[in-house]
């Protein structure tokens, strides 16, 4: 197990440099997720226009893992459509074992590459920080199930 | 600094790896390592001894019974109790803490009485009271911090009055280390009639505890902490206040008489041990403070004070570190906590978990404490009798290497 193969430099550079971090003024999703356990917390707004991710933003605190996931996932969903977005996150999922995989998606469609959250695949050889990686996942998850859309 | 390190072939898990190298246990505020003579009393126990106490008519019954009642009297006499009679065996320092929270808060708070707490304690001595106060209508309240770190006992004036029915208070804090104000909390409480407890789970394995001359109505602590098994515990109490105190669970072994609808309770402490106690447990926590006992708590302090000093001093060495705690080692224990630059403590507990290095990070139960420190969270090591300081090294070892990671310039 190497260090640098779990703090790959687009981790940190997401963590001390986070992509769509903020509020938004009128979400229409909203969901906090917080990990007691260790006390990560991120908070997601989005704006959901015609079945579409048309605005992302994320707010929290905690380890780099956890808040470059969040970025990394803000910057993956923004202009997808909630279908992609679907796909991206079963994708990412299945990526971190974390859900059965099909790993045969066609590499033309939506989320079949993951780009930067690639990076995160390092992160499975720390069983322990997984749920970190993961917390702005199932955050998302809850925002989009208190989508009006 | 008096040389311990000759205990640790006591420690059979000393020598075991972690991640491919020695490992370095600096957890021990969390939950201490076991000597083998605690091991093998417990086994022993199982092996030769085995039966439920207080019971049986037969040898064996009698035998598990003296175990259990030897361990009782050890523990009460490395606290300096007048009599074994004072230690109620429980789950740990949490379940002391509720079994006076709900045998005695409950039946003796009524609404507008105060709680008193500090800033700096645990999850364990806040959460019971606030359950409390809402079965009673009583409220809570906290004495604040110095610029030390220390409990604040300038500011009991101002919130010391009659309507303080409880004191309760860390004897030493799990992250700052900070040793409680014992003398000035015990009389700031009696002058208002008020009793007190001292969360005493840092404090009674790292520091010679007398409760004579300690002056407090209630004393909680684990075996876990101080080299003894986990799932036991004891609850130190003066034995007026005991007799004040309702049992807070009901069952076998704690009756005197039971009838349909009404029982009596047996003598303490058996009143407050409802079921089956915890046998081989309390023998561990029996052979626990045997072990310290020959050691002397006054050369574990003594080798405490030199190992926090050690661990000071090469901190302040590691570029962009800020440690929490008072300043002086002889004001503390040895929980040191402390971040790095804008290193999160996960990341930092992961880095030296790589290297050997078992360090706790996150909020340590005590998220009021942090919100005052105004960080999310912290990492701790934390040291015990059997730490050295080639330990220490590596910790600092591992903080440089988290530097380089994280390129804190």
């Amino acid at each position: 197990m190497s260090l640098d193969e779990l703090y790959r430099e687009v981790i940190l550079d997401h963590y001390r440099k986070p992509r769509h971090r903020g509020r938004l003024e009128n979400p229409t999703a909203h969901a906090e997720g917080t990990n007691p356990l260790c006390g990560d917390e991120i908070t997601i707004d989005l704006v959901i226009e015609d079945g579409r991710v048309a605005a992302a933003a994320v707010t929290g605190q905690g380890c780099s893992i956890s808040q470059a996931s969040a970025s990394m996932m803000a910057d993956a969903i923004t202009g997808r459509t909630l279908v992609e977005v679907e796909e991206i996150s079963h994708r990412f999922r299945t990526m971190m074992d974390l859900e059965a995989g099909d790993a045969g998606l066609d590499p033309e469609r939506p989320g079949a590459t993951l780009g930067d959250l690639e990076a995160l695949k390092g992160v499975r050889r720390f069983p322990v920080r997984i749920k970190c990686a993961a917390l702005p996942w199932t955050t998302l998850a809850e925002a989009l199930g208190s989508s009006p859309a | 600094m008096d040389d311990l390190s000759g205990l640790r072939d006591d420690f059979p898990i000393l020598a075991t790896e972690m991640n491919g190298r020695p490992l370095a246990y600096l957890d021990s505020a969390a939950t201490t390592q076991k000597p083998v003579q605690v091991l093998d009393a417990m086994d022993s126990y199982y092996r030769t001894m085995n039966a439920n106490v207080h019971r049986g008519a037969y040898s064996l019954a009698t035998t598990a019974t003296e175990a259990y009642e030897s361990a009782r009297a050890r523990v009460a006499s490395f606290i300096n109790a007048a009599s074994p009679r004072e230690i109620v065996f429980t789950r740990g320092t949490t379940t002391s803490i509720n079994a006076v929270a709900f045998g005695w808060g409950l039946y003796h708070l009524r609404p507008g009485d105060r709680i008193l707490l500090t800033m700096l304690e645990h999850h364990a001595n806040v959460v019971p009271w606030q359950l409390i106060c809402r079965h009673t209508g009583a409220e809570l309240a906290y004495l604040p911090l110095d610029d030390d770190y220390q409990i604040d006992t300038g500011a009991l004036e101002g919130v010391i009055d009659h309507r303080v029915r409880i004191v309760a208070f860390s004897g030493m804090s799990n992250v700052l280390g900070s040793i409680g104000p014992m003398a000035e909390m015990v009389e700031a409480a009696r002058s208002v009639g008020a009793i007190t407890l001292v969360d005493a789970a840092q404090m009674v394995p790292h520091l010679p505890v007398d409760v004579q001359a300690l002056g407090a109505d209630f004393l909680a602590f684990g075996a876990h902490k101080m080299l003894g098994p986990t799932g036991i515990g004891a609850l130190w109490g003066a034995p007026e206040r005991l007799e004040e105190m309702e049992p807070a669970e009901g069952g076998g072994e704690m009756i005197r008489e039971v009838g349909l609808h009404e029982s009596t309770w047996a003598d303490i402490p058996h009143r407050f041990e409802a079921g089956t106690p915890p046998i081989a447990e309390a023998v561990g926590f029996g052979a626990a403070v045997d072990y310290l006992t020959a050691i002397g708590m006054d050369r574990v302090r003594a080798h405490e004070e030199a190992i926090t000093s050690y661990a000071l001093e090469r901190l302040a060495t590691v570029p962009d570190l800020d440690v929490y705690g008072p300043e002086r080692v002889t004001d503390r224990g040895g929980a040191v906590s402390f971040t790095l630059a804008d290193v999160h403590p996960h990341d930092l507990a992961t880095i030296l978990d790589q290297d050997g290095v078992a360090v706790r990070a996150g909020h340590h139960c005590t998220r009021p404490l942090h919100r005052l420190l105004g960080v999310p969270a912290t990492a701790r090591a934390s040291f015990y009798v059997y730490t050295i300081p080639e330990e220490v090294d590596r910790l600092v070892d591992g903080l440089h290497e988290a530097r380089r990671i994280f390129g804190v310039a």
